[in-house]
């Protein structure tokens, strides 16, 4: 029989071989988890369910990862009770895979960075952006606080066979467009709905030529198409990744050629400019140059879609030399610890503030809405990150753009949406 | 087991910050949070909700975020069960893993209903009835598996059961 991604995931971590025969959309199946994690929005609701189902370890210390990068650093004191909370039970569960203070940074920035997920991995996370690590080949998806305690304790979840939806690139990539610019475009052919319970395959020859970091800014918006997972076959450059990451073994994971997809979807790049999502959903995705007249009061470069070392990179390149424009603040947040200390060897920081930049600590910052950086009614902001509903970085009169790292750094200069090719 | 409740209508791609914004993510009590319900979509929304209260919604219902205290505001808040053209996946499971009843409406079905409109539901077979308009609608049955975590009183309770064994 022929395999999708999704399948051939699902089959490798399987609690009951009994389950795989014949196995297809559809199928309730019980799988291992290889790792479960929570932020410090959803893990309280997460221990209170633990504790709650009599529980009194986890089923892997090594296997549940719990990351304080929402709130924190803490804002107010209700922050800071919860994330004492999440503190004082990592401790108690003698949980390896805490992160707070130095060590932390954005959840889905970090975990692939130390290695911590995988090609072949089963991960579920009681973050919607979990689905990140279909970059890696892993079958990683966005649960509630809830299934996260089951999964803490039971050390397995289930899921229902998604359908799978091929979504096949074709021709080259223009100058300063990466993987936002692939995802926004397949958000808008798709919409918010269009893959609703399924399992997107992103494959051609230009993400062949992605490196693992955009394919991860592509993965990361899956679930802003509806879908369970974003997966990635695994190739040469995610084994490399991997090793290099952390992880002793490492294997390409290829779908079968023959295998059944509901939908396949094909994209040729060739000709397309930078995209932009405009408010107040990431399907309402035009090309920059439509969005001229647009003035930002603000514009974030960071979150787990776009807080990565070559995310930094491409904004640094066009801001070297260059002035945020006034009235305009340029929020940088480095995804990780470690990204901030490369940035900071490669100078990258230096530019960012000889432009005008506010650096933050790595955490999620004002995507979420919560901290550091909110809207005022009124106010634009221009962001890397994945979500512009209405409300989401803060008033619920303000607006957000969505766009990537280069048409972010050329908008911080002019205070106007920007082709990066027009500065 | 049959619920009976009054309609509240809202529109497609309700996301989870419109159910309960960020800002009030922390705290785990289901009243608190039923306090803020729908804040994102308008200030006050979620007192028109009386308890038993039903919520009709379009496409895409729960989208966004994973953030479990969107169904638990809405229980907070008193909403007994939630019909949608379609849901979330995210937002469907954690409906069910916390004993909120979620029903898929068959296509049209949500223009047939009213603001206000009396609706009764029996939970096990899906078959609902506008009881202002004098309709029936079957909505999509529960799966098996859901029904199961649901009847068990939610998923916690669902994992006390597996554990004993």
């Amino acid at each position: 029989m022929k395999h999708t991604l999704a399948e051939k995931l699902l089959l490798a971590n399987l609690v009951d071989a009994k389950d795989g025969a014949g196995i297809a959309p559809g199928r309730i199946v019980r799988c291992f988890v290889s790792m479960t994690l929570a932020e410090d929005l959803t893990a309280p609701l997460g221990i209170k369910a633990f504790r709650e189902m009599g529980a009194n370890r986890v089923f892997d210390r090594d296997k549940v990862a719990l990351i304080c990068d929402h709130f924190t650093p803490n804002k107010d004191v209700a922050s800071a009770e919860q994330v004492k909370s999440i503190r004082e039970f990592a401790k108690q569960m003698g949980i390896t895979h805490y992160f707070e203070g130095g060590n932390c940074g954005v959840e889905h920035v970090i975990l692939p960075e130390l290695g911590l997920v995988g090609p072949g991995d089963l991960v579920i996370g009681a973050d919607s952006h979990t689905c990140t690590y279909g970059a890696l080949c892993a079958f990683a998806t966005g649960v509630g606080s809830t299934d996260f305690a089951a999964a803490m304790v039971l050390g397995e979840t289930w899921f229902k066979v998604p359908e799978s939806c091929k979504v096949e690139f074709t021709g080259r990539l223009a100058p300063h467009l990466g993987g936002k610019d692939l995802i926004l475009e397949t958000l808008r052919r798709l919409g918010v709905s269009g893959a609703l319970y399924m399992a997107l395959e992103f494959c051609g020859e230009p993400i062949d030529a992605l490196d693992v970091e955009q394919r991860m800014t592509m993965a990361n918006m899956a679930v802003e198409g509806g879908a369970k997972v974003g997966l990635f076959a695994s190739d040469r450059k995610t084994v490399e990744y991997a090793k290099a990451h952390g992880r002793n073994t490492a294997w390409e994971i290829h779908p079968d050629p023959d295998a059944a997809y509901a939908q396949t979807l094909r994209i040729d790049v060739s000709d397309m400019s930078p995209r932009v999502a405009r408010p107040h959903l990431p399907d309402n995705v035009v090309g920059v140059e439509e969005l001229a007249d647009v003035r930002v009061d603000q514009v974030f470069l960071g979150s787990c879609t776009n807080g990565r070392i070559s995310d930094l990179r491409v904004a640094a390149e066009l801001l070297r030399g260059r002035k945020v424009a006034d009235g305009v603040r340029f929020m940088v947040l480095p995804g990780s610890a470690r990204i901030y200390g490369q940035a900071m060897r490669e100078g990258l920081l230096e530019v960012f503030l000889q432009a005008g930049a506010v650096i933050g600590p790595p955490s999620c910052g004002p995507c979420v809405g919560g901290h550091l950086g909110i809207l005022a009614s009124g106010e634009k902001c221009l962001s890397t990150s994945n979500r512009n509903f209405r409300g989401r970085m803060g008033s619920l009169r303000s607006e957000v753009y969505l766009a990537g790292p280069a048409v972010a750094a050329a908008t911080a200069v002019t205070g106007r949406i920007t082709h990066p090719a027009d500065l | 087991m049959i619920l009976k409740g009054k309609a509240h209508l809202v529109g497609d791609h309700i996301d989870t910050d419109a159910i309960l914004p960020s800002r009030f993510m922390v705290t785990t009590d289901r009243r608190e949070l039923g306090t803020h319900c729908m804040e994102g979509l308008e200030p006050g929304w979620g007192q028109r909700i009386r308890p038993g209260d039903f919520i009709v919604a379009g496409r895409n219902f729960g989208c966004g975020s994973s953030r479990e205290h969107a169904p638990q505001a809405l229980l907070g808040a008193g909403v007994s069960a939630v019909f949608a053209e379609s849901f979330a996946r995210i937002f469907y499971r954690n409906g069910f893993n916390m004993g909120l009843p979620l029903f898929q409406l068959p296509p049209g079905a949500r223009e047939a209903i009213g603001e206000g409109d009396e609706l009764e539901i029996d939970v096990q077979s899906g078959i609902m009835t506008d009881l202002t308009s004098l309709q029936t609608i079957s909505c999509n049955a529960i799966p098996p598996f859901m029904l199961n975590i649901l009847s068990s009183g939610g998923l916690v309770e669902y994992v006390k059961k597996q554990t004993r064994r």
